[in-house]
């Protein structure tokens, strides 16, 4: 079993490089990313299915309302079962914060940062950082001007200069630190939230304003809670890269 | 109420950088300000829009009666007068959605709704009605979506409070302080990309009393739309962010869609009714001039404020502004709505009608009498 996990859930190493943040702190306006591992394709149905078998506290009939909303694994014909309409290979969504990070934890990998995402998501088939090539981000956009949900099974596309999949045009994916972009539920009335960076600036100080997929993606993330599921919006993991032997 | 304004620019700013506060004003800089009554007192065109408010110190209502479940209408339909005279507790429940339908005859646009069409469902309240207003973002949805109300009072107009996530839905309550006829659009990052997708429409507030009786009430609004494709091209046509930019629009549409106002759809009346349009704008960029071929506005209230002007041939309405016009038909025929920016009336799509059923009126229009060759000099 773990063997097949292992060949479904390949992962590829991606970085090190700078991604600048949209709305960036002083002093942050360019962030190095270390190296790290992320998986070539987003957990598929199936995997999330066998995760789901081994740790029946996730199943959607157990599962507390802390941890997932009524929308979670909604797709699914039961709580154990797929179910004929959903597509085995196609990446999972209807799965809260809360249950992708069991599940990768249960990888011994965890969510990717929003930096580390983002820094995937930045390169096209050919550049590392197509974050201003315009036809890249024109590719981006049109996955907006498709409505509904279909999606297409995972790695069905060409794999982009890490070698990951899908990271535009599937689904919304979960990182690791949603919430930390903005004004947090838990920490909106702490004052030591650097407000101005979030929202007295506005957008004119937007680091890179033809971008407007990042400006999306932070829109998406600010609007989720941790035990929010929509039926866009899956995940797939991130690890460090294996420390080297002294 | 500049003051005012002003506090909802700097929230829309800061959902523009994508701010989600659904309760906090922290972040707002400008302090909070509840609006003073007009000390002078709008002048009252009775029963017209304005009308006296409340003697207290604060502004507001106490919903009478039981909670009302509000009524809402597709364009061009609107929802029957009001004929409460008290102030209600009004529940309103609003869907945005994200669909392909028709923008041309052959073109396919991925709209974004208030309701499933563009414009948005047209609502109807009272002044001082208490609304309980909620929002739900359909599972299908791929983006976040709230609502910016111009008729609320509060911070981001009810935006801040309604940002709600696919498959959610967000409740928040205002009191209709202001009457008047509001524009409510999306104010989700970012804010044009939604507004010009067609996530705008209507909403009435009617003053304690009504408005003056007419025989017809119509719902239009104007929209400009943004497509890689040329005006007409075929299949489904993405929007074009660079077009949207440049103010360069593909449509200019009433009612989202070329011919949502002609032919069958034409809006229809008989000679001798009182005739009134609600008119809104939605934007993203650019101004109505507003204008009925033949017709000539017995009233307009300009920008949907209190007062009225008279015998007013086109009326300018702002992007995220309204006017409410009002004629009499008097001679029957087919009477051509137009966006009096005239090209975009013939190449861009704004182009409605109104036809009136009747007799004729040679008093007042004898149609044409003759059409005879006469003897010119020549041109130097």
């Amino acid at each position: 079993m773990k063997i097949f996990l292992l060949v479904l859930a390949s992962m590829t190493t991606v970085g090190p490089g700078l991604w600048r943040p949209l709305y960036p702190a002083e002093g942050e306006e360019e962030i190095t990313v270390p190296a790290f591992e992320l998986d070539e394709a987003a957990v598929t149905h199936r995997q999330f299915l066998e995760f789901v078998q081994e740790h029946p506290e996730w199943r959607r009939d157990n599962v507390g309302s802390l941890f997932a909303d009524e929308g979670y694994l909604d797709s699914w014909a039961g709580p154990g079962e797929l179910g004929s309409s959903v597509g085995r290979g196609h990446p999972v969504s209807g799965v809260s914060w809360w249950a992708a990070r069991a599940y990768c934890s249960s990888r011994d990998a965890r969510l990717p940062t929003e930096a580390e995402w983002e820094l995937a998501a930045q390169a096209s088939t050919e550049e590392a950082d197509a974050s201003e090539d315009p036809e890249h981000l024109a590719q981006i956009l049109a996955w907006y001007s498709r409505p509904g949900n279909q999606t297409d099974p995972v790695a069905h596309s060409e794999p982009n200069f890490w070698g990951v999949y899908d990271l535009h045009g599937q689904v919304w994916e979960w990182v690791d630190d949603y919430a930390s972009a903005l004004v947090a539920n838990d920490n909106r009335e702490d004052g030591t939230v650097d407000i101005t960076r979030f929202c007295g600036a506005g957008a004119i100080t937007a680091s890179l304003k033809i971008d407007y997929a990042a400006f999306m993606r932070i829109a998406f993330r600010s609007s989720l809670q941790a035990d929010s599921t929509t039926r866009n919006l899956g995940f797939r993991c991130a690890r460090d890269l294996p420390k080297e032997a002294p | 109420m500049t003051l005012n304004q002003t506090i909802m620019c700097l929230a829309a700013a800061a959902l523009l950088a994508g701010c989600n506060s659904s309760t906090s004003t922290s972040e707002s800089s400008a302090p909070s300000v509840i609006p003073e009554a007009n000390a002078a007192g709008p002048i009252a065109f009775a029963p017209g829009l304005a009308s006296a408010l409340p003697s207290s110190e604060v502004r507001g209502w106490t919903p009478e009666g039981d909670p009302i479940t509000g009524e809402v209408t597709y364009a061009p339909d609107v929802p029957a007068p009001i004929d409460r005279d008290y102030p209600a507790k009004v529940i309103i429940e609003l869907e945005t959605t994200e669909e392909v339908m028709e923008i041309a005859d052959g073109t396919d646009y991925t709209f974004w709704t208030f309701g499933g069409a563009v414009p948005g469902k047209f609502m109807r309240v009272r002044q001082g009605d208490t609304v309980e207003f909620h929002l739900k973002n359909h599972p299908d949805s791929k983006m976040p979506h709230n609502i910016d109300l111009h008729a609320v009072t509060g911070p981001g107009g009810g935006a801040t409070s309604t940002f709600t996530a696919p498959g959610h839905e967000t409740v928040f309550t205002f009191q209709a302080l202001n009457a008047g006829l509001f524009v409510y659009h999306c104010a989700t990052a970012p804010v044009g990309m939604h507004i010009a997708n067609g996530m705008y429409g209507l909403i009435l507030v009617e003053p304690p009393g009504g408005l003056p009786a007419v025989d017809k009430e119509f719902y239009v609004m104007q929209g400009d739309f943004y497509t890689t494709g040329e005006y007409g091209a075929e299949g489904l046509q993405p929007f074009s962010m660079d077009k949207a930019i440049d103010e360069d629009a593909t449509y200019v549409l009433f009612n989202g869609r070329v011919g949502a106002l002609t032919g069958d759809n034409a809006l229809k009346a008989e000679v001798g009714d009182k005739v009134r349009m609600f008119v809104g704008n939605g934007g993203p960029n650019l101004i109505s001039s507003f204008h009925v071929i033949g017709e000539i506005f017995d009233k307009v209230y300009p920008e949907a404020g209190t007062r009225f002007q008279e015998n007013v041939q086109t009326t300018l309405i702002p992007a995220g502004g309204a006017a409410m016009v009002e004629f009499e038909v008097e001679v029957p025929g087919t009477y051509i709505i137009v966006d009096h920016s005239i090209f975009r009336t013939f190449h861009k799509g704004s182009l409605g009608m109104l036809q009136v059923g009747g007799d004729e009126a040679p008093a007042i229009y004898s149609g044409q009498q003759s059409d005879t060759e006469y003897e010119a000099e020549p041109l130097k």
